[in-house]
């Protein structure tokens, strides 16, 4: 049942050449979330940004699972910190004169 | 146009074997790569051209080409591709207020250097869309008053045109998805998305933090000391407000719900606060510095 939102894992790494075992690693750490319906195992659409994500990170930078799982909290990390940076600086904009 | 020196960007030596080429572009791609280093445009130049050189010295054909003729390359007959069209790994957008359109492409944009050598097309071990399209990335800029209310636009992103709705009290550097309007996706896969940076240039009296607003207003030396009406302007027309007798400077009135739009809650507003700026007078007449003696005169203390 493969639908807009569900992408079949057995098809996601047959396009993309990967071992099946990379996305049950990245499900044992809790990195990403695997549907299972009628023995079928399903990514979410919206989860594919991230697993691509992860994919370059195991397969291009040689991180291993560990490392993976570091720099993902990390990232969040830094997002948020991005979004409060974002918002500081307008706020500092109420001290500056523009044009 | 510029020699680039691969070693040298690679931090490597020219003796340096397949495994260390390896070995080094792992490192510092490990160091720069754009998904470990977000919204950071210094460290995705820097990946590009340890990608490029990469490109060039993992590849043994390009680099014995590289090695014979990389510092003469003006001279050599190979050159002649230098003035081949450009790589069209840049998206092209073409909505009146969008400057930047290019696909979250990292190993794309090869130097002119490497196209002069090895032609546009030459980046083809590069990696290619498999499954789920590329997301592409769009700057809007617009005015703090185009977002006091909600909007549609439609913008030209890739040849493609899209109706986009602007909820109204959006941020300055916020940034909004739009789902599924990236690059097409291949074999099933579904379709980037687009990814939308609001510039938001404020040209207005009035200084705004988040839903907030203010505004500083002069206020006459009578109106201040005897209180009175006085007109100000909000981003929602005039309004009147009553002045109350002796009124300092940089006195602070709040106007409730006068503010900008909250953000994806319809109907919702923050608040607008006036602060008052007391003008004294000046070119006083002989009278007027006559009466005003006078009146310190009343105020022993002069407060």
């Amino acid at each position: 049942m493969e639908t807009k939102d569900l992408i079949l894992i057995e098809h996601f790494c047959a396009n993309h050449n990967i071992e099946f075992s990379f996305i049950d690693s990245l499900n044992e750490f809790g990195l990403i979330e695997v549907i299972i319906h009628e023995e079928q195992r399903y990514l979410p659409q919206g989860q594919l940004k991230e697993v691509e994500k992860m994919m370059r990170m195991h397969y291009d930078l040689d991180i291993n699972m560990e490392g993976i799982d570091v720099i993902s909290h990390l990232l969040k990390r830094i997002h948020h910190l991005q979004d409060d940076l974002r918002i500081a600086q307008n706020k500092l904009r109420l001290y500056e004169n523009e044009d | 146009m510029e020699f680039i020196d691969y070693y040298k960007i690679l931090e490597i030596q020219q003796s340096a074997t397949e495994a260390d080429i390896k070995a080094a572009y792992r490192k510092l791609a490990r160091k720069y790569h754009p998904d470990l280093n977000p919204n950071d445009e210094n460290a995705k130049k820097k990946f590009q051209q340890i990608n490029e050189a990469n490109e060039v010295l993992s590849d043994p054909e390009k680099r014995k080409k590289y090695d014979k003729y990389g510092k003469d390359w003006k001279h050599a007959d190979e050159f002649e591709k230098a003035n081949q069209q450009q790589s069209q790994s840049r998206g092209n957008t073409g909505g009146q207020q969008t400057n930047r359109g290019d696909y979250e492409d990292f190993s794309g944009d090869f130097s002119e250097f490497f196209e002069s050598m090895y032609g546009s097309g030459a980046g083809g071990r590069a990696k290619q869309t498999k499954f789920r399209g590329q997301d592409l990335n769009a700057e809007l800029h617009l005015n703090l008053i185009d977002v006091y209310k909600t909007q549609q636009q439609t913008l030209t992103v890739n040849g493609k045109n899209i109706r986009l709705t602007i909820p109204a009290g959006v941020e300055n550097g916020q940034v909004i998805k739009i789902t599924g309007h990236g690059t097409p996706g291949v074999n099933g896969g579904p379709n980037g998305d687009l990814y939308i940076t609001f510039t938001i240039a404020n040209h207005s009296k009035f200084k705004r933090e988040g839903s907030n607003l203010y505004a500083t207003v002069d206020l006459d030396l009578y109106t201040a000391l005897l209180g009175g009406d006085l007109q100000v302007d909000t981003l929602d027309g005039k309004v009147k407000l009553k002045v109350a007798p002796e009124t300092q400077s940089n006195t602070k009135v709040k106007l409730k719900g006068k503010g900008f739009p909250v953000y994806k809650k319809e109907g919702e507003f923050g608040d607008l606060y006036i602060t008052y700026h007391v003008k004294l007078p000046t070119n006083l007449t002989e009278k007027e510095k006559e009466l005003f003696t006078e009146l310190s005169k009343l105020r022993a203390n002069g407060n």
